[in-house]
C-alpha cells in the first residue's frame, strides 16, 4: 500500500461518484445526435439530480423504513464497486479486500435492495419490475461471473490488479476466449443496465418497463440517489469492460506519471464506450420480455464457452 | 407446575436448561477441536458389546455446530410453544431433547452398533416430532414418507458398515480404520454410504420427504432438522470417506460433484415456484444440501490426484458452508415461525406488509436472507466464495477430461448461488413487504423476547461468521490437517484478510469491506442531509396514478415465480386450470409437482405393491400352515448344517 496507491484510490472514487452522470449524459447526446434529435444538453442529469434533491420526498403511507434506507444502501455499494475496479491504477488498498467474485456479490447486493424496495409499497408496478429485475439478474449475475472466470483462468488470480495487470502485459493478439467472454459481457451489461434490447431507459410503457417500474414510488432525494446510482453503474460496467478488454494506460503500482497520464486515457475510452453504447441502442430494437431469458441465456452460454475455450484451446 | 402436561415447565426450565446445555457443549466442542482425540468405552449397550465413544476435530466440529444453533432454537422454543397445539408439551419436550441428545450421540459413536442406535432414536424421535400435529392426513402421509425413506438410508447405511468390517466381525471404528480395503469393496461402501447418508440429506433423487416433512413438523423442529440433522448426514459421509475408508478413488469425487450440482440446481429451481413459506424454505435446504455435496466431490476429487492444499481448500468450504447453512437456515424457519404463530397462516398468497406489525422478526429475517443469498458481508457469501476459489483451480488437475467438466460445474453453481437470490426475494417480498393479503394481518403481533433473543442469536452468528472468517478457517484446520494432510489455516493471510492459497491469486476481507461500505452509506447519507433536508410527507402510493389501487394487484408467490417456471418448464410436470371465457366464477388454479415422483416413486411404489400380492399366497392367517413353514425351513437347515 503506498501514498500513489491511497491518492489512486480516492481519486478513482471520487472521479466515479462525480463523473458517472456525465457518462449518462454523453450517451444521450450521442444516442439523440444519432437519432437526429436535438439534446438536452451533456450536463442535464446533474440538472435532473439538483432538482430532485431539492424536492420533498413523497412517501406511501405504508412505506417502510426498508424503503427509506435502500436508496443509501444501493448507493453506498454501487460506490464501493466503483472504488474496487481498477481504472486509473492498479495499486488499490481496497483490491486486497475484495476480488472479482466479491464485486459481482456486490452488485447483486445492490439488486436485491432495488427489489426488495420495490416490493415495498406492495403496488402491482413495484411488485412487476423487482420480478423482471431479479429474471434479469438470475441469468445475467452468473454470466457476468463466467466472464470473470475467464480472465481468472488466465491470469490465475482473482484479484483485479492482478487480471488487469496480467492482460495489459499479454501479446496483442485476439484470444478466442477473450471474444467469446467480451460478448457476453456486452450483453450481459445492456440487460443489467436497464438498456435497449431489454429495457428501455427513456420510456415509461407500463408492460415493457423493468427499472423504471420498480422505482415508480421513489420521489425527492430518494429518486435522486437512485438514479445517480443507476448512473454510476453503468459507469462501473463500463469500468469493467475496459479494464477487462482495453486495459491499456491503466498506472501500475507507485508510478506517479503513470496515474496523470490515466486519466485522459481513461476519459477517451469512456467517450468511445458511451458513443458505442448509444450506437448499439440505436440499431437494435426492444425485445418483448419473454424473449430476455434466451438473449440472457445465449450470453451465459457464450460465457461458459468461453471459459472452455481458454481451457481447451490456451490452457 | 410439575405436571408432564404443564406448558410452563417445559417452556420457563426445560427449554432454557436445553439452550444452557447446548452453550456448554458448543464451549465444550470448542476445546475439543485442538485437541487430540479422546476415546471412551461407555458402560452402556449389551453384553460384549459396549458402545464406543470418540471425539476429534471432526466431530468437535459438528457437535460446536449443534450446541451453538439448538442454544438459538432452544431459546426459541422456550416462547414458541404453545398449548393446544399438537402434542402435550411434555411429550413434545421429551421428543425434542431425544432428537438432540440422539444427535450429540451420532456424532460421538465410535463403532457401528453405537451409531447405528443413535441414527434410529435420531430418526424416530423426529418422526415423533414431524407427526406432532397427526390430526390432518397430509401430516401422517409425510411422516409416514419420511420414515419409509429414513429407513431405506439406515439400510443403506447399515450395510456400507458391513463392508467396511471386511469380514473380520469387528464393528468398532478403529479396526475399520485399520483394515486395508480393495478397491471394488472400498468403492461398494462408498456407494452404498452416499445412498444412505444421501437419503438422510436430501439429495436428489432421495429428496422427497424433505418438502413434505419440514413443512409438518412444528418450526423449531424444522429448524433443527434443516440446521443440524441434515449435517449429521454430511458428518456421516466425511466420517466414513476420510476417515474409515483409506483408499481415495478420485472418480468418487466425480460422483458426489454430479449428485450434489443436479440437487442444488433442482432445489433453488423448486424453491422459486412454491407457495408455501416453508416449502420453499425446504426445498432451499436441497440446494444448500447441493452445493455442500459439491465441495465434498470436489475435495474427493483433489484428495484423489493427491493435491492436498486444494483438497483441504474445498473441505474448507464444505465444512463452513455447513456451519453457514445452520445458522442461516434455522434463522429463517424460525421467522417463518414467528409469521405462522401471529398470523395461522403458512401460504405465502395470504400473507405481505408484515414488516409493519413484525419489525423484529422483519429485521433479522432480512439478515438471514442476504446471508443465504450468498451476498457480502455476510457468511453466505464467504463459503460461496471459499467453493468458487477452488474450482478455479481445477485447471491443473492431471486429467484432461476432468478439467474441462469441471468449469461447466463452476457455471451451475453460479446459476444456483443467482438464483437463490431470485427465491430469496421472493420469500422476503412476499412475506414481510408490500400491503397485507387479508385485512385480519393487520391485527398480528410481534415474536415475544423469547423468540426474539433465539433469532438474534442466530442472526449475530450469520453476522460474525460473516465477518470473521480467518478465525473460523482456523477451527477448521485441525480436521483438514487430519482428512488431507493440509491446512489453510496458515496460509489465510494476517486476521484481516482471508487469502486461502496465497494473497497474489485471491484475498477477502469481510471486515474491510464492512467498514468501508458502511462508511460510504453513512457519508451519503450525511451529505443529503447537511446539503439538502430531510423532509418528508405521507401521501397514497403513486402507482402511475392509478387510484384503485389494492393488495391483490400485488404479485402472488405464484406470480413472482413465474419467469423461473417459464424457463426452466421442462423440470416442472404443470396441471394448469383456467377458466372459460364466460365462466361467471372464474378459477385460476396451477399445480405444480415434481416429475420424479411420477418417474421414479410411483413406478417403484406400484412394483412393491405387485411383490407383496404374490407374497400374499404363502400368508394363509391359519397357524397350522406357519407351523408347517418353521417345520420345513427347520428340516432345510439341518440338511445345510449337517
Amino acid at each position: 500500500m503506498s501514498a500513489a496507491g491511497i491518492a489512486a484510490q480516492f481519486t478513482e472514487l471520487a472521479l466515479a461518484v462525480l463523473l458517472a452522470p456525465l457518462l449518462t449524459g454523453w450517451v444521450n447526446q450521442c444516442r439523440a445526435w444519432l437519432q437526429n434529435k436535438s439534446a438536452p444538453g451533456i450536463l442535464q442529469p446533474y440538472r435532473v439530480l439538483a432538482k430532485l434533491f431539492q424536492k420533498e420526498v413523497i412517501l406511501a403511507h405504508n412505506a417502510s423504513s426498508l424503503f427509506r434506507s435502500a436508496p443509501y444502501l444501493i448507493f453506498g455499494s454501487l460506490a464501493l464497486s466503483a472504488a474496487i475496479v481498477p481504472t486509473l491504477g492498479t495499486d488499490l488498498p481496497l483490491n486486497e479486500a475484495a476480488d472479482a467474485i466479491a464485486l459481482v456479490g456486490l452488485l447483486a447486493l445492490a439488486r436485491l435492495f432495488i427489489a426488495l424496495a420495490g416490493m415495498d409499497v406492495g403496488t402491482a408496478f413495484g411488485t412487476l419490475g423487482a420480478r423482471r429485475e431479479m429474471m434479469v439478474g438470475f441469468l445475467a449475475e452468473p454470466a457476468l461471473l463466467m466472464v470473470f472466470f475467464t480472465a481468472s483462468l488466465i491470469s490465475h488470480s482473482t484479484s483485479l490488479s492482478t487480471i488487469v495487470e496480467t492482460i495489459a502485459h499479454r501479446e496483442l493478439v485476439i484470444y478466442p476466449s477473450m471474444a467469446f467472454a467480451g460478448v457476453a459481457f456486452v450483453m450481459v451489461s445492456l440487460a443489467e443496465n436497464a438498456r435497449i434490447p431489454i429495457d428501455n431507459p427513456a420510456t415509461h410503457l407500463e408492460l415493457t418497463m423493468i427499472h423504471e417500474a420498480m422505482v415508480l414510488e421513489y420521489s425527492g432525494r430518494h429518486l435522486a440517489l437512485i438514479e445517480w446510482a443507476a448512473s454510476l453503474k453503468l459507469f462501473v460496467y463500463m469500468c469493467i469492460g475496459l479494464a477487462l478488454f482495453f486495459p491499456f494506460g491503466i498506472a501500475g503500482g507507485g508510478d506517479w506519471l503513470g496515474l496523470v497520464l490515466a486519466l485522459p486515457a481513461l476519459a477517451a475510452k469512456l467517450a468511445v464506450g458511451g458513443a458505442a453504447l448509444a450506437l448499439i441502442e440505436m440499431l437494435s430494437a426492444k425485445m418483448r420480455i419473454f424473449r430476455a431469458p434466451e438473449f440472457l441465456g445465449t450470453a451465459f452460454l457464450l460465457a461458459v464457452l468461453a471459459m472452455l475455450v481458454h481451457v481447451m484451446l490456451e490452457g | 407446575m410439575l405436571a408432564p402436561r404443564s406448558l410452563r415447565l417445559a417452556s420457563r426450565v426445560l427449554f432454557p436448561a436445553g439452550a444452557v446445555a447446548g452453550l456448554a457443549l458448543a464451549a465444550v466442542a470448542l476445546q475439543a477441536i485442538f485437541g487430540s482425540p479422546a476415546s471412551r468405552v461407555l458402560p452402556l449397550g449389551l453384553p460384549d458389546l459396549p458402545f464406543h465413544a470418540r471425539i476429534d476435530a471432526l466431530s468437535a466440529f459438528f457437535l460446536l455446530l449443534l450446541g451453538a444453533v439448538a442454544a438459538g432454537i432452544s431459546t426459541f422454543a422456550s416462547g414458541y410453544l404453545r398449548a393446544g397445539e399438537g402434542q402435550p408439551p411434555g411429550l413434545q419436550c421429551l421428543c425434542y431433547h431425544a432428537f438432540l441428545a440422539s444427535m450429540a450421540a451420532v456424532l460421538v459413536a465410535d463403532d457401528a452398533y453405537f451409531f447405528m442406535v443413535a441414527w434410529e432414536t435420531m430418526a424416530l424421535s423426529s418422526f415423533f416430532l414431524v407427526t406432532s400435529d397427526h390430526r390432518h392426513a397430509e401430516i401422517r402421509r409425510a411422516g409416514y414418507l419420511y420414515l419409509l425413506i429414513a429407513h431405506l438410508g439406515a439400510i443403506s447405511i447399515l450395510l456400507c458398515f458391513g463392508a467396511l468390517q471386511a469380514g473380520t466381525g469387528d464393528y468398532t471404528f478403529d479396526a475399520m480404520r485399520r483394515i486395508e480395503q480393495p478397491a471394488g469393496w472400498a468403492t461398494v461402501a462408498f456407494l452404498l454410504a452416499l445412498a444412505g447418508f444421501g437419503a438422510k440429506a436430501g439429495i436428489v433423487p432421495l429428496h422427497v420427504w424433505l418438502p413434505e416433512a419440514h413443512p409438518a413438523a412444528p418450526s423449531p423442529v424444522s429448524a433443527l432438522m434443516s440446521a443440524v440433522m441434515l449435517k449429521t448426514a454430511v458428518y456421516g459421509m466425511l466420517r466414513v470417506t476420510l476417515d474409515l475408508i483409506g483408499l481415495p478413488l478420485w472418480w468418487w469425487g466425480v460422483i458426489a460433484l454430479a449428485a450434489g450440482l443436479v440437487s442444488a440446481l433442482f432445489g433453488i429451481v423448486f424453491a422459486a415456484v412454491q407457495t408455501d413459506m416453508k416449502r420453499l424454505l425446504a426445498y432451499s435446504s436441497i440446494e444448500n444440501i447441493g452445493l455442500i455435496m459439491s465441495g465434498f466431490g470436489l475435495t474427493l476429487l483433489f484428495r484423489g490426484f493427491s493435491m492436498g492444499t486444494l483438497a483441504a481448500l474445498a473441505l474448507t468450504a464444505t465444512l463452513y458452508h455447513c456451519l453457514n447453512h445452520a445458522f442461516f437456515k434455522s434463522l429463517l424457519f424460525l421467522s417463518a415461525g414467528s409469521v405462522l404463530h401471529a398470523t395461522r397462516e403458512r401460504s405465502l398468497d395470504r400473507l405481505g406488509g408484515l414488516i409493519q406489525r413484525m419489525p423484529w422478526v422483519a429485521w433479522c429475517a432480512l439478515v438471514g436472507t442476504v446471508a443465504i443469498a450468498g451476498l457480502p458481508p455476510l457468511n453466505g457469501f464467504v463459503s460461496e466464495w471459499l467453493l468458487l476459489q477452488a474450482f478455479l483451480f481445477t485447471p491443473g488437475l492431471p486429467h484432461a477430461y476432468m478439467n474441462m467438466l469441471v468449469p461447466v460445474a463452476a457455471a451451475a453453481i453460479a446459476l444456483a448461488a443467482a438464483l437463490s437470490g431470485y427465491v430469496m426475494v421472493k420469500f422476503y417480498g412476499v412475506v414481510f413487504l408490500g400491503q397485507p393479503r387479508e385485512a385480519r394481518l393487520s391485527e398480528t403481533h410481534d415474536a415475544g423476547p423469547w423468540e426474539r433473543t433465539g433469532l438474534l442469536w442466530l442472526a449475530a452468528g450469520c453476522v460474525a461468521l460473516g465477518l470473521a472468517p480467518v478465525t473460523v478457517i482456523s477451527l477448521l484446520d485441525p480436521i483438514t490437517r487430519s482428512a488431507t494432510g493440509y491446512g489453510i489455516g496458515s496460509h489465510a493471510g494476517s486476521w484481516l484478510f482471508l487469502a486461502p492459497i496465497e494473497p497474489q491469486r485471491a484475498s477477502y476481507s469481510p471486515l474491510l469491506f464492512f467498514i468501508v461500505a458502511t462508511l460510504l452509506v453513512v457519508v451519503t447519507w450525511l451529505s443529503v442531509r447537511i446539503f439538502y433536508h430531510g423532509r418528508v410527507r405521507r401521501a397514497g402510493p403513486w402507482d402511475c396514478g392509478f387510484p384503485y389501487l389494492d393488495s391483490r394487484m400485488q404479485d402472488t408467490a405464484e406470480g413472482f415465480g413465474q419467469p423461473v417456471r417459464h424457463v426452466f418448464e421442462p423440470f416442472f410436470r404443470i396441471t394448469l386450470e383456467t377458466p372459460l371465457p364466460l365462466d361467471s366464477r372464474p378459477r385460476y388454479r396451477e399445480l405444480v409437482e415434481d416429475r420424479l415422483w411420477y418417474w421414479l416413486y410411483l413406478p417403484v411404489a406400484r412394483a412393491v405393491e405387485r411383490v407383496t400380492a404374490l407374497v400374499t399366497v404363502l400368508q394363509r392367517g391359519r397357524i397350522s400352515v406357519y407351523l408347517m413353514y418353521s417345520f420345513a425351513t427347520l428340516l432345510l437347515l439341518l440338511l445345510f448344517v449337517r
